[in-house]
């Protein structure tokens, strides 16, 4: 590298052409290999304890029993489930921040149908009907600010977040509203002794996978089904023209409000359904901390996965797998629970920072170039 | 009948927090920057200035020395805006440099800021071997909260002007100090048509990377500067976790609501603040407890509202800066 008379730059940076997924993937890995190496030194550093050890307790507090294998994956699915919703918004470059509120909503409504209705319908008929409220409900939460987006070009990234806090204070409302007992600030487990619009248990009662079974096959035929949706269907097609550009999309003849609130109210509605699974599958009772932040989480698996729910699988996985040996770490050594967020933080950083090398390439300048 | 003597002060408590976090985003956002990483960058520069403070105190305790007032308050201080500086670099880092979403960045930070905050206020006593319960630094809090000593003897003009520590008037003489950058002088003026238009400020000659840098990081030491005060201030230097809540997202709704006006910020925070612990003022009577959630929600309600209606009228002066959250590359235009 010469630079003495001629003032150049040291380096140029270029948009690559489209890298081959298989390079792409081989930087992200790295990246990942690389975040997993400062979390272990890290983890030294905190714990005392040699890096590979670490990665055994970790593996331990995820999969050590077949208990908490099943959780992992359940945890897993519920990511999963709140990323694929967020999805197609994101593909057409709406920035929906609002699952956790959309989650919440989804939630608040499954819970209303069983403490008004839990006594009124039959079980059969309740869960149909938890099902169309909760979907109902997240969809037309998500729907607001995608009204107010397509009319008035509200910035969608700060509406949502609001409307996750206003869930959030509904919710808070309801809860004291029905709290049991009295005075305790929580509901409480709702129709424990009819078990009135709990989800049902797949599987026979001794199978230790037939309490978390539900959420994870609703989970893979979400991922199925949003595949299929975005890669080949119409309005699939229609959301990539609208996320590429707005005026192409008018151009072609694409109604881009239709297209925008069609699309979010899908992404809330698949929020609504997680709220159900939360609600009535998995706490069977409604806390303000039932989405516990992975509305926002959620944001990152979903843009780390570029999108692609396949990918999205993986991506939740790496971070509940964090999440869950985090903690085993942070039980074991005595610490707090909040060290896995530490770790989350370090690798989203990598992967993030990853990224440019995957868009862009750095070119040197060459001694020979000056004449 | 609600009394505004005892109200207000409450108020402005509250709202200190929101003005550093709001300021410090305006400033942010001004260049373009949507960093969704002010609540975790507030819990880092909280945790910071609590590390910085918690070993002072236990450098005072073993060698027995006499606090000294003057170290008392920088060394929490820099602290604080060290840790938010590096928040601020970091985020620069993968947003400018490496041109990410700033969204996700954001996001990330937030997550890692709060957890980082979390981490330290609940391990730090294991992981330095300290020999006390739980973090109280009554110490060093006594010089941040410190107030005039004749401001009690002034009755209800004392205890509405007078009655806060010394990070309370530096957030309002900051966020003044800003507003008037902003409108006033040509670094403002640049930094503005960086947010508005990157590619025509770079083209007039205009450093933009550097701008959006510079806003970015101070904003990011003035909204560490937030977290201090709460924990030092306001909690008595008692850190407990998840005691910050929501703050920092108040702060950032707090910046639509004031449309991107720092001066405007000071009493939109002490209002906001009002709001937030409105609750506790307004009678619900017993038997209607959940009514304290819904006021609770006003705020965010209000934001919403604002945001909406800012944007339907769609005044030019009132928009947020155009090219908020897009990345600039310079051979992309």
């Amino acid at each position: 590298m010469s630079n003495k008379k001629v003032h150049e730059p040291l380096f140029h940076i270029v948009k690559r052409d489209e890298m081959t997924f298989k390079k792409a993937l081989f930087i992200r890995l790295l990246a990942i290999v690389a975040a997993l190496l400062l979390c272990a030194v890290i983890t030294m550093v905190v714990t005392g304890q040699n890096p590979i050890s670490v990665y055994g307790t970790m593996g331990v507090g995820a999969f050590g029993t077949a208990r908490k294998t099943w959780v992992t994956l359940q945890n897993v699915s519920i990511l999963l489930l709140i990323s694929l919703a967020l999805t197609p918004a994101f593909k057409m470059r709406f920035w929906n921040i609002g699952g956790e509120g959309q989650v919440l909503i989804g939630g608040l409504a499954a819970a209303t149908c069983m403490i008004k209705l839990g006594d009124k319908v039959p079980g059969g008929l309740l869960i149909l009907i938890m099902f169309v409220a909760s979907l109902l409900a997240g969809g037309i939460w998500s729907v607001i600010p995608a009204i107010f987006k397509a009319k008035w070009n509200t910035n969608e990234t700060l509406s949502t977040l609001m409307m996750n806090y206003i869930a959030i204070q509904l919710v808070a409302f309801f809860t004291v509203l029905w709290e049991v007992p009295k005075g305790s600030g929580k509901i409480g487990i709702i129709n424990q002794n009819t078990n009135a619009g709990w989800l049902p248990n797949l599987g026979v009662p001794s199978f230790t996978g037939s309490k978390y079974l539900l959420t994870i096959i609703v989970a893979l035929l979400i991922t199925a089904g949003m595949f299929i949706y975005l890669a080949f269907s119409k309005q699939g097609y229609e959301i990539s023209v609208v996320g590429e550009s707005v005026n192409t999309a008018r151009y072609v003849g694409i109604k881009v409000e239709k297209v925008i609130i069609r699309t979010v109210f899908i992404s809330g509605a698949i929020c609504g359904l997680t709220g159900l699974l939360l609600v009535g599958g998995i706490n069977h009772t409604l806390t303000t901390t039932i989405a516990g932040g992975q509305g926002f989480t959620a944001v990152m698996v979903s843009w780390l996965a570029k999108f692609n729910p396949i990918i999205m699988v993986f991506a939740s996985l790496l971070i509940v797998f964090l999440e869950r040996g985090a903690g085993e770490v942070a039980t074991n050594f005595g610490l707090n629970q909040s060290f896995s967020d530490i770790l989350t933080g370090i690798i989203l950083f990598f992967i993030i920072g990853c990224e440019f090398f995957i868009r862009y390439k750095i070119t040197f300048k060459r001694g020979g170039h000056k004449k | 009948m609600i009394n505004f003597a005892m109200l207000i002060p409450k108020a402005v408590v509250q709202g200190i927090p929101l003005l550093y976090g709001s300021t410090g985003e305006i400033l942010t956002e001004k260049s373009g920057n949507l960093n969704l990483g002010i609540p975790g960058v507030m819990y880092v520069g909280a945790i910071s200035g609590v590390i910085g403070a918690f070993f002072y105190e236990q450098g005072l305790k073993s060698s027995g020395a006499e606090p000294v007032a003057f170290l008392a308050v920088m060394i929490p201080l820099l602290c604080c805006l060290l840790g938010s500086l590096l928040m601020g670099l970091l985020y620069c880092f993968l947003t400018v440099t490496l041109r990410a979403n700033q969204n996700v960045t954001g996001l990330a930070m937030t997550t890692f800021g709060v957890g980082f905050g979390n981490f330290f206020g609940g391990s730090l006593i294991k992981i330095s071997g300290a020999d006390v319960p739980s973090i109280a630094l009554s110490t060093t809090s006594k010089y941040f909260s410190a107030h005039l000593p004749f401001a009690d003897k002034t009755g209800w003009f004392g205890k509405i002007f007078l009655s806060y520590g010394f990070l309370a008037y530096l957030a309002i003489i900051v966020s003044v100090f800003a507003a008037i950058i902003l409108k006033k002088t040509r670094a403002g003026l640049h930094l503005r048509a960086v947010g508005e238009n990157p590619a025509t400020a770079d083209s007039a000659g205009i450093n933009v990377t550097g701008y959006k840098y510079a806003a970015t990081c101070i904003g990011c030491m003035i909204a560490g500067l937030g977290g201090l005060y709460y924990v030092m201030d306001y909690a008595c230097g008692v850190w407990s976790n998840d005691a910050f809540g929501d703050r920092g997202w108040l702060a950032i709704a707090l910046v639509i609501f004031t449309i991107w006006k720092p001066d405007v910020s000071i009493f939109a925070s002490i209002l906001f603040g009002g709001l937030y612990i409105i609750y506790l003022y307004i009678p619900t009577g017993m038997d209607h407890m959940e009514l304290q959630q819904l006021y609770k929600m006003i705020p965010y309600v209000v934001t919403l509202i604002v945001l909406v209606i800012t944007s339907m009228r769609n005044k030019r002066e009132n928009q947020p800066p155009a090219s908020l959250g897009l990345p600039y590359f310079r051979e992309e235009r």
